[in-house]
């Protein structure tokens, strides 16, 4: 049986894919941030998981204001790195695994979550920088990827509760598909940042470091908080934090915190990453 | 009149929530055309034809030809759009913070440097200096 074992959460921003593409990884302004990359490097490498569902979301690339699916689930074999008005990224093409994405797409809608599913989805930083993060910049991705797409940008996004009742249900559908898989959930996004208006640049650490002790320490805390807590506290683009929820409804209770790596500022955004394991 | 919102108390913030997404879709929706190089280079070669095709406000698209950063924001615009034009000027996301919220590019850059914009008077309009 597939066996979901472990879950990562990390930020995405698009400056941390360009630092790997253009090689400036070791420059003084981003070394700390990719030093503290190392060992959730070395993780994935021991860990080798089959499939990782990659929770994201699209900004303006597959979707736009046309069409904004709440939750998308990417079921092709194939995902192509999208144009986001630079030209796509000179990075692998996403290999999908459409018979465990097909699964969990129907185990979920019997389960009462309404997905979106998508054969055509092309896949933004949201998607590849975190792939860029934990495997660097191999000739292909050592993992085959689902893609879970997540609209945090028109407001209102899901809430913290559905995100983490949705993960739950992953976890159900993961662990009733007929074969051996090793199976991680990313949950990507944040931490505290805004992008826009007279209060960009806005970063709160004290958040950040609460969000990442109370993942394992205080989960009902977390499920909790709703936009407005979110946009106040953790900057009005934070609120992409509920896509790390989706991460830890699919893990075990009691899943334990084995890495973390905070780092400001990574372009204008407070910089995360957590493993966290089932026992 | 914008309705009062939970959120509308949060300084210098322009929430995407229905009513600036009706406001600014159009606005919004040009901004994605600028993912197809074919549209950039049209773009490119004459901003204000290019502009024509687009059912724009007139202060849109003033906006959008002054490069307004914090303006497109006011009329219905959203920073992940409203970045794809950041993007066809090559300019980053440094620039744009500190073209909205009034300083240079470098200034920005260094306080994010010294950990990003704080916390402190920063939380509720009513504490903004």
């Amino acid at each position: 049986m597939a066996n979901l074992f472990a879950g990562v959460g990390t930020s995405h921003v698009p400056g941390i894919g360009a630092a790997v593409d253009h090689d400036k990884t070791q420059l003084p302004y981003w070394k700390p941030l990719f030093d503290g990359y190392g060992p959730a490097r070395e993780w994935m490498e021991r860990e080798k998981p089959d499939v990782v569902i990659i929770v994201y979301n699209d900004h303006a690339s597959a979707f736009s204001l046309e069409l904004i699916p709440t939750f998308a689930m990417g079921v092709a074999a194939e995902f192509q790195p999208a144009d986001e008005g630079y030209g796509p990224r000179q990075v692998p093409v996403v290999e999908g695994h459409p018979e465990l994405a097909w699964h969990i797409c129907e185990s979920l809608i019997m389960d009462e979550f309404d997905m979106t599913i998508a054969n055509k989805m092309p896949v933004d930083h949201g998607l590849t920088v975190p792939l860029s993060i934990m495997c660097g910049q191999p000739e292909a991705w050592p993992c085959k990827v689902i893609p879970l797409a997540v609209n945090v940008i028109q407001y209102p996004q899901p809430r913290g509760s559905r995100c983490f009742a949705l993960g739950k249900a992953i976890r159900a559908a993961v662990d009733s598909f007929d074969e051996d898989l090793k199976v991680a959930v990313w949950g990507t996004g944040g931490m505290s940042h805004q992008l826009q208006g007279e209060r960009a640049g806005f970063v709160n650490e004290p958040f950040d470091t609460a969000f990442l002790n109370d993942l394992t320490a205080d989960k009902e805390r977390l499920i909790n908080i709703g936009h407005t807590e979110y946009m106040r506290e953790a900057g009005s683009e934070g609120a992409e934090l509920v896509m790390w929820l989706i991460m830890l409804g699919a893990l075990d209770k009691d899943a334990k915190e084995v890495y973390r790596h905070y780092h400001v500022p990574a372009s204008n955004t407070a910089a995360g990453l957590i493993i966290l394991e089932n026992s | 009149m914008r309705q009062d919102r939970p959120y509308s108390n949060i300084p210098g913030t322009y929430v995407l929530d229905p009513q600036h997404s009706m406001q600014g879709y159009e606005l919004n929706m040009f901004c994605m055309s600028l993912n197809k190089p074919e549209n950039r280079d049209k773009f490119r070669l004459d901003e204000e034809a290019y502009l024509d095709d687009f059912p724009l406000t007139k202060e849109q698209r003033k906006a959008v030809l002054s490069r307004d950063w914090l303006g497109l924001l006011q009329l219905g615009g959203n920073i992940y759009y409203t970045f794809k034009l950041a993007i066809f000027d090559r300019r980053n996301m440094q620039y744009v913070g500190g073209a909205m919220s009034g300083v240079s590019e470098q200034e920005f850059t260094d306080m994010m440097i010294a950990g990003g914009r704080p916390v402190e008077g920063n939380l509720y309009t009513s504490e903004e200096k």
